[in-house]
């Protein structure tokens, strides 16, 4: 039977490392995230887990020595955030590149500078070019769930392609919830073991990996990468099938609530979801028509989702906790990709909020439905606009 | 007089390797630079007295690339399809039983 | 090739070519040669990682590879990284490590990629007692990228960024001691090497194997085109290099030092002898050899004094 404990948000991702079997964990600790290999250290120590953890001596050398177990042939997983993430940043290509299914647990944390230990998605939203397929959680329970669907679909031959999973630092990180713990039996029958196909370095079977790609092949190779990206977004879909089956707890690429007839939609990612729920409902007692989206999966871009969420709505609202200087939030920026070319699309605004930590409040979420409902009337507003900024300091 | 060790290995990288991207990019066929004939780089070509050889391997021992392998009788073959012509064998050989010699096309 | 059993018995490296012709290294590449030499004494039983490098040139572009044995290719500064995480792998996996019949784990990473970029990865590795071996092929400049300076490159010598000019500006910095800084690990084993010796590398290889724990080998590799020597000059150069006590070849085990063979029994050659076969130092005046010279002997000294406390 699976069991529930109480625990913190790294302790669930702790916890799915050790369920997922992987054979070799290289970490380095920063905040928000030492606590996973703390965890994952505490269970080898103790005899529940077996695996070789390799306490590197910086970031860089994590995801590379996990980059070497991985082409070695066997599962590997590492944890991190913030200036970890960013400090992985040339690694993650070549994991990617070389089509090798690692997991990554994020505590999502802000960058320097300033320097700053809280929460918003800079860290893993920059990331989104490498080829790493994302996951964003809303609680414990998903952070955990997750990461073995992310390495389930990493490790789908259709798909090999490493995976990083979100959850916001402190908000979840460090707070506690009850968490089911699958049992481990079930587990092992969702994940099998990892047996590459693809390639491993094996003296059985002299290969080369990561050869020099002239003019010529590059592109190709890069090719296969966005080929691997785009077979994913079905594999997810069956692994969230078989997810549910298994585990009972049904995931979706982006999922609704109160969605069927609002005029206004708001959409965010991670923790700030459940705000929303309770949010929309006070909204709905006032009898505003207002609902709330939850995009789980960032990478691959959940693109017919979206458009079949943006035709419910006549003001689609983002709400994020990044921001790309100099055009809009990152998930604004794809949106409006994913919208381009729609005959029928919503008025789409970009809210960005909660960066480095700052809490988003019922009365920021106000001040989103307000700029929305102008816009709603056909008022001109910001099309990207900084929720709860501290103006009297500026 | 012995076969370059690489013979075989050209005929298995031309029958088994067709230009198709791999997942990853992956080089499945060992050894398959053999392909790549880097002979015509060469300016300078070592020219062999066996006369002079007291089969020392040094020439052997000390080839880059390798192009150089002995023969039944232990004396160095010149493996001219891949020799760059360094001239290290001509410069290293103890009895100068190698001489670079400019090469006429 | 199946070699006569009296030529076999003649020869004093392995008759096997896990290294194949057809690579891309320049006319008398010394990582070639050094690259060979692994290959013979590890036969394919190996798994290699080389970072961004001239080897990763050597070793050839997609779908072509010069290696009969696993290879690869990574980010510069992650040598010693990356083969930590695949002998955490392998011994995951069960599989046997070093010893006669195990997987050798081999890093094969150039100066800069080893003294500089990646000096923090090769730390790591030694510290956490990895059971691999790293070599630095010792070419003295990023010879991949177009000859620059690195750490690894000596007093007086002309690179790219250290071209000479009218304000004289040559290195001026002595060549740093990465294998005093990898033996401040107290590693399993360290040594130096040259390809103007093989036997005597092919010897520290063999022994490597059979150690446990993380090993290093700084092995002197001449590189004809970054030096601006003649390329038959490749094993000239490196002997040169032992026999002027620039580059003497010694090994550390056990925390005892052991200077080899080929290293000057009496009075080293004039450093001369060396410099003037490279371009190079072209631009050096006749102080800046003295100095060079001096640096030479002294370091020279400091290693003889090593060998007689700690021998």
């Amino acid at each position: 039977m699976p069991m529930r404990k109480v625990m913190k948000c790294n302790e669930a991702a702790a916890w799915a490392a050790k369920l997922a079997k992987p054979k070799v964990v290289a970490a380095f600790p920063i905040t928000p995230s030492t606590l996973v290999p703390e965890k994952i250290s505490e269970f080898i120590a103790d005899g529940e887990m077996d695996a070789e953890f390799i306490k590197v001596e910086s970031e860089h050398s994590a995801i590379s020595a996990c980059v070497g177990a991985s082409a070695a042939g066997v599962r590997a997983f590492t944890a991190t955030a913030s200036q970890g993430l960013a400090l992985m940043h040339e690694v993650l290509f070549i994991a990617a590149g070389m089509r090798l299914p690692i997991v990554i647990a994020i505590g999502n944390r802000s960058l320097s500078a300033p320097i700053n230990i809280w929460n918003d998605w800079q860290d893993s939203i920059s990331e989104r070019d490498t080829g790493w397929m994302q996951f964003y959680a809303e609680n414990n329970q998903e952070a955990l769930d997750l990461i073995l669907i992310a390495f389930k679909v990493a490790e789908n031959e259709r798909v090999l392609l490493p995976a990083m999973v979100g959850f916001d630092a402190f908000i979840l990180t460090h707070t506690v919830e009850p968490v089911e713990i699958p049992d481990q039996e079930v587990v092992d029958e969702f994940l099998g073991e990892y047996v590459p196909k693809h390639a491993y370095l094996d003296p059985a079977k002299p290969i080369t990996q990561g050869a020099l790609g002239f003019p010529a092949h590059y592109m190709e190779v890069r090719y296969t990468v966005w080929e691997a990206m785009e077979n994913a977004r079905q594999v997810i879909e069956e692994v969230f099938d078989e997810f549910e089956k298994k585990f009972g707890r049904r995931y979706y690429m982006i999922e609704e609530y109160k969605t069927d007839d609002a005029e206004i939609i708001l959409l965010t990612m991670g923790s700030l979801a459940g705000t929303l729920k309770d949010f929309v409902d006070k909204k709905r007692e006032e009898g505003v028509k207002i609902g709330a989206a939850k995009m789980t999966v960032y990478r691959p871009f959940p693109i017919e989702e979206f458009r079949a969420l943006a035709k419910k709505a006549k003001v689609l609202a983002i709400l994020e906790k990044d921001i790309s200087f100099g055009i809009s939030g990152a998930v604004f920026a794809d949106a409006g990709r994913v919208l381009v070319n729609e005959k029928e699309k919503p008025i789409l605004l970009d809210f960005i909020i909660g960066l480095g930590g700052r809490d988003v409040t019922f009365e920021n979420l106000e001040e989103v439905v307000e700029i929305s409902k102008k816009a709603l009337v056909g008022e001109k507003v910001e099309e990207v606009n900084w929720i709860g900024l501290r103006k009297e300091i500026l | 007089m012995a076969e370059s060790p690489f013979k075989a290995d050209i005929e298995k990288v031309q029958k088994e390797y067709g230009e198709k991207m791999t997942p990853g990019a992956i080089v499945y066929i060992p050894g398959s630079s053999v392909v790549n004939k880097t002979g015509g780089w060469r300016v300078f070509m070592p020219k062999f007295d066996k006369d002079k050889c007291i089969r020392c391997f040094m020439c052997y021992t000390l080839c880059p690339e390798p192009a150089i392998y002995l023969d039944e009788e232990s004396y160095p073959v010149f493996d001219y399809e891949y020799c760059k012509g360094c001239g290290i064998c001509a410069n290293e050989c103890p009895t100068k039983a190698i001489e670079m010699v400019r090469e006429t096309k | 090739m199946e070699l006569p059993a009296d030529v076999k018995k003649r020869l004093t490296l392995p008759a096997e070519e896990h290294f194949y012709a057809g690579h891309t290294a320049c006319q008398g590449c010394g990582a070639a040669l050094g690259l060979r030499y692994v290959l013979k004494v590890y036969g394919n039983k190996t798994i290699f990682t080389i970072p961004a490098c001239c080897s990763t040139i050597i070793a050839g572009p997609w779908p072509y590879s010069a290696f009969n044995a696993p290879l690869f290719h990574t980010a510069f500064e992650t040598t010693g990284a990356v083969i930590g995480g695949i002998e955490a792998a392998l011994k995951a996996k069960g599989y046997k490590v070093k010893g006669e019949d195990g997987i050798m784990v081999v890093g094969w990473a150039g100066d800069g990629g080893t003294a500089d970029i990646g000096l923090q990865a090769l730390s790591g590795f030694l510290e956490r007692g990895h059971d691999g071996l790293y070599i630095m092929y010792d070419n003295e400049a990023y010879m991949n990228t177009g000859i620059q300076r690195s750490s690894s490159t000596p007093y007086g010598a002309w690179t790219t960024n250290t071209p000479g000019g009218k304000k004289h500006f040559l290195e001026r910095k002595p060549k740093k001691k990465v294998i005093d800084i990898v033996i401040a690990h107290k590693p399993a084993y360290a040594a130096t090497a040259s390809v103007a010796y093989p036997e005597d590398f092919m010897r520290k290889l063999k022994k490597a194997k059979t150690i446990k724990g993380p090993s290093f080998i700084q092995l002197f590799a001449p590189c004809p085109t970054g030096w601006r020597a003649p390329t038959d000059k490749t094993i000239e150069l490196a002997r040169l290099a032992v026999q002027t006590a620039y580059f003497p070849l010694f090994e550390y085990e056990n925390g005892k030092y052991k200077i080899n063979m080929p290293s000057p029994s009496k009075e080293p050659k004039s450093l001369e002898d060396f410099i003037k076969l490279q371009g190079r130092f072209k631009y050096m005046t006749k102080e800046d050899i003295q100095v060079l010279q001096e640096w030479v002997l002294s370091e020279w000294e400091e290693l003889k004094k090593k060998a007689e406390i700690f021998g």
